[in-house]
C-alpha cells in the first residue's frame, strides 16, 4: 500500500507551496462500537450473533449495533428488535451501557492525543485526526494509523479502521471501505481508482434521497458526481450540489477543529421518545415542562439566552413536522419557554393523530450577559424568576434532579425524566 | 478464564501512584506481590475487562493484576 507523500517528500519535488496544500488527515471508526464493547466484557457472547437494542418497554427498541456474526444474518442497525430475530433467530440481544461506551470514546481519544491535538469527533465512535505536522514525529499517515489501531486493539480490546488521506472526506471513505481493523490509503495519486467506482451513497451526506436525485440524473458513482459540471449539480441539488462535486474531487478543505476549541452554541435542544404515544394536552403540557426545564438548565449553564423557540412533533405515524416562534426578549427560564413552546403548539397540532416525540429547542441565542432591550413593566418579575431557577439548579446540583419538581409532573411518572443527564449529547455536524 | 475482583492493599506514593502490594484472594488467602515488571493499559480478552495492568511476580510466578476505575480483578482459571 502506497503512503501518502509526507511533508517532506512534497516539498522537496514540489516546493514550499505545496507543502501547505497536502494534509494528512486520518478517520478512526470504532468497529462495530457498542457491540465490540459488550463482547469484550461478555466474553461468552463473543461467538454469538449479538445485537445492542434499546428498551422495548420505553419503545426504543431498536437495533442500535450488531457484531459481525449477527451483520452476515442481514442484521442492521435501526431495525426493530422483532424485525431483527426474525432474520436471526439466536440473536443475543443486550442492553446498552452508555456510561461504558463513554469511558472507551474517552480512551480512544486519549490515545489519539499522543498523535496530535487537532482531533474532531463525529458522534460517540468516530474521529478525525489531523496529523499533518506529527508525521515529522512518528512517520507517514499509514504508520501513525497502523500504530493508533494496534494500541486500540491492545488497549481497548476493540477494534478501528483507519482511513488516511489529504482530506476529511476522503479519509471517512476511506475508514469505511476496509472493516474490521483496517488501514486504507486514498492519497492524492490513487483516489480515482479507489474512490471514483464506489456507489455515490457511499460519500458523506449522500443520503437516501439525494441518492434517488443523482440516480434519476444518471449519477450512480462518486466519479459519476466528481465529473458531472457543478453547474449541472447546483440546478438539480441546489448549494449541495457544489458541495458534493467538492467532495467527490477531493477538494474538500474543511479543517479538523482543534482539540481546544469550542465552537460556539447556535441553540440548545432536547426531545423524548415517550414511552406511551401522547394523546391529550395534559399530556404534552407535562412533557414540555419537562424538556422547557432541561433546556433551560443546559442554557443556564453555559451562560445562555435564547430568543426562539422552535418544537418539534413526531406522530404516531412518524410524520415529523417542525414550528417555531419569537420571544419579545431573551431568556433562559423554564416558565417562559414552556409557555412559548405551548403556544406554538396549540396553534400547529389539531390531535388528527397521537404523538410519539416531542423536543424543545432554543436558538438564536446570546451570551447572558449581552445588553437588551429593557421593559418597564416586567423585568424585575423576570429577574425574579431567573434567580428562582438558578436556586432551583443548586439545589438540584446538591439533592438530584427530582428534589425539585413542577406539580404538574407528578402527575404521570411516566412522563416525567430528566433528560440533562439522561440523554448525552454528541457532536454530529460536519460543517462547524 | 474467569473475572474475579479482588481485594487488594496497595500504597500511594507521593507523585500519585497507585502501587499494589498484596492480593487478598476470595478465599480469605493473601499473597504478597514481591515484583511489579511492567504497567500499562491493556484489555483482558480472556476475563473481560479494560484497565491499567500490572504485571505482577508472586512466589517467582508471574501474574497480571488489572486495575478497572476503582475496582481490581484477575483472571482466574475457575
Amino acid at each position: 500500500m502506497a503512503a501518502l507523500p509526507g511533508p517532506e517528500n512534497v516539498m522537496d519535488l514540489k516546493g514550499t507551496a505545496i507543502l501547505n496544500m497536502t494534509r494528512v488527515i486520518l478517520h478512526s471508526d470504532l468497529n462495530n462500537f457498542y457491540a465490540s464493547v459488550e463482547c469484550l466484557y461478555n466474553p461468552e457472547i463473543r461467538s454469538h450473533p449479538v445485537a445492542v437494542c434499546g428498551s422495548q418497554s420505553t419503545r426504543h427498541g431498536i437495533v442500535l449495533a450488531k457484531n459481525n456474526i449477527a451483520k452476515q444474518f442481514g442484521v442492521k442497525t435501526g431495525e426493530a428488535i422483532w424485525e431483527a430475530r426474525s432474520k436471526c433467530p439466536g440473536l443475543v440481544v443486550v442492553r446498552p451501557n452508555y456510561m461504558q461506551y463513554l469511558r472507551f470514546s474517552m480512551l480512544a481519544r486519549k490515545i489519539y492525543e499522543n498523535y496530535t491535538n487537532l482531533i474532531e469527533a463525529f458522534g460517540i465512535d468516530e474521529n478525525w485526526l489531523d496529523v499533518t505536522e506529527s508525521t515529522r514525529l512518528f512517520g507517514s499517515g499509514e504508520k501513525i494509523a497502523d500504530e493508533i489501531r494496534r494500541r486500540i486493539r491492545y488497549e481497548l480490546g476493540v477494534t478501528a479502521s483507519v482511513g488516511v488521506s489529504f482530506n476529511k472526506v476522503f479519509a471517512k471513505l476511506g475508514s469505511d471501505m476496509k472493516k474490521p481493523d483496517a488501514t486504507t490509503v486514498i492519497s492524492p495519486d490513487n483516489y480515482k481508482e479507489k474512490v471514483w467506482g464506489l456507489p455515490a451513497s457511499d460519500m458523506i451526506y449522500v443520503g437516501p434521497s439525494t441518492r434517488r436525485k443523482l440516480a434519476a440524473v444518471g449519477i450512480n458513482t462518486i466519479g459519476d458526481l466528481a465529473c458531472a459540471p457543478p453547474g449541472f449539480l447546483e440546478k438539480h441539488l441546489g448549494q449541495w450540489g457544489r458541495t458534493l462535486w467538492i467532495f467527490a474531487n477531493g477538494y474538500d478543505d474543511s479543517p479538523v477543529t482543534r482539540l481546544d476549541f469550542q465552537p460556539c452554541v447556535k441553540g440548545v435542544g432536547n426531545s423524548l421518545t415517550t414511552p406511551r404515544d401522547l394523546c391529550t394536552d395534559e399530556d404534552v403540557r407535562i412533557l414540555t415542562y419537562v424538556l422547557a426545564d432541561s433546556v433551560a438548565e443546559r442554557l443556564r449553564r453555559h451562560h445562555l439566552k435564547g430568543r426562539t423557540v422552535q418544537i418539534c412533533i413526531r406522530s404516531s405515524d412518524l410524520a415529523f413536522i417542525e414550528r417555531q416562534g419569537q420571544l419579545s426578549h431573551y431568556t433562559c427560564t423554564s416558565s417562559e419557554i414552556a409557555e412559548k413552546a405551548l403556544e406554538i403548539f396549540a396553534n400547529s397540532w389539531d390531535w388528527s393523530k397521537n404523538i410519539r416525540m416531542l423536543g424543545i429547542r432554543v436558538t438564536n441565542v446570546v451570551a447572558e450577559n449581552e445588553c437588551g432591550q429593557l421593559s418597564f413593566f416586567d423585568d424585575e418579575k423576570r429577574l425574579r424568576r431567573e434567580q428562582l431557577e438558578n436556586s432551583i439548579d443548586r439545589i438540584r446540583s446538591r439533592f438530584g434532579h427530582y428534589s425539585v419538581q413542577r406539580a404538574v409532573l407528578l402527575k404521570s411518572g411516566e412522563l416525567n425524566a430528566n433528560p440533562v443527564e439522561e440523554n448525552v449529547i454528541h457532536p454530529v455536524s460536519f460543517f462547524r | 478464564m474467569a473475572k474475579v475482583f479482588v481485594e487488594v492493599i496497595a500504597k500511594f506514593t507521593k507523585d500519585g501512584k497507585k502501587v499494589p502490594l498484596i492480593i487478598k484472594w476470595e478465599d480469605g488467602r493473601s499473597f504478597d506481590i514481591d515484583r511489579i515488571t511492567d504497567i500499562r493499559r491493556a484489555a483482558s480478552l480472556k476475563a473481560g475487562g479494560q484497565g491499567i495492568r500490572y504485571r505482577c511476580r508472586i512466589n517467582g510466578r508471574e501474574t497480571y493484576l488489572w486495575l478497572e476505575e476503582d475496582k481490581w480483578f484477575v483472571e482466574s482459571k475457575t
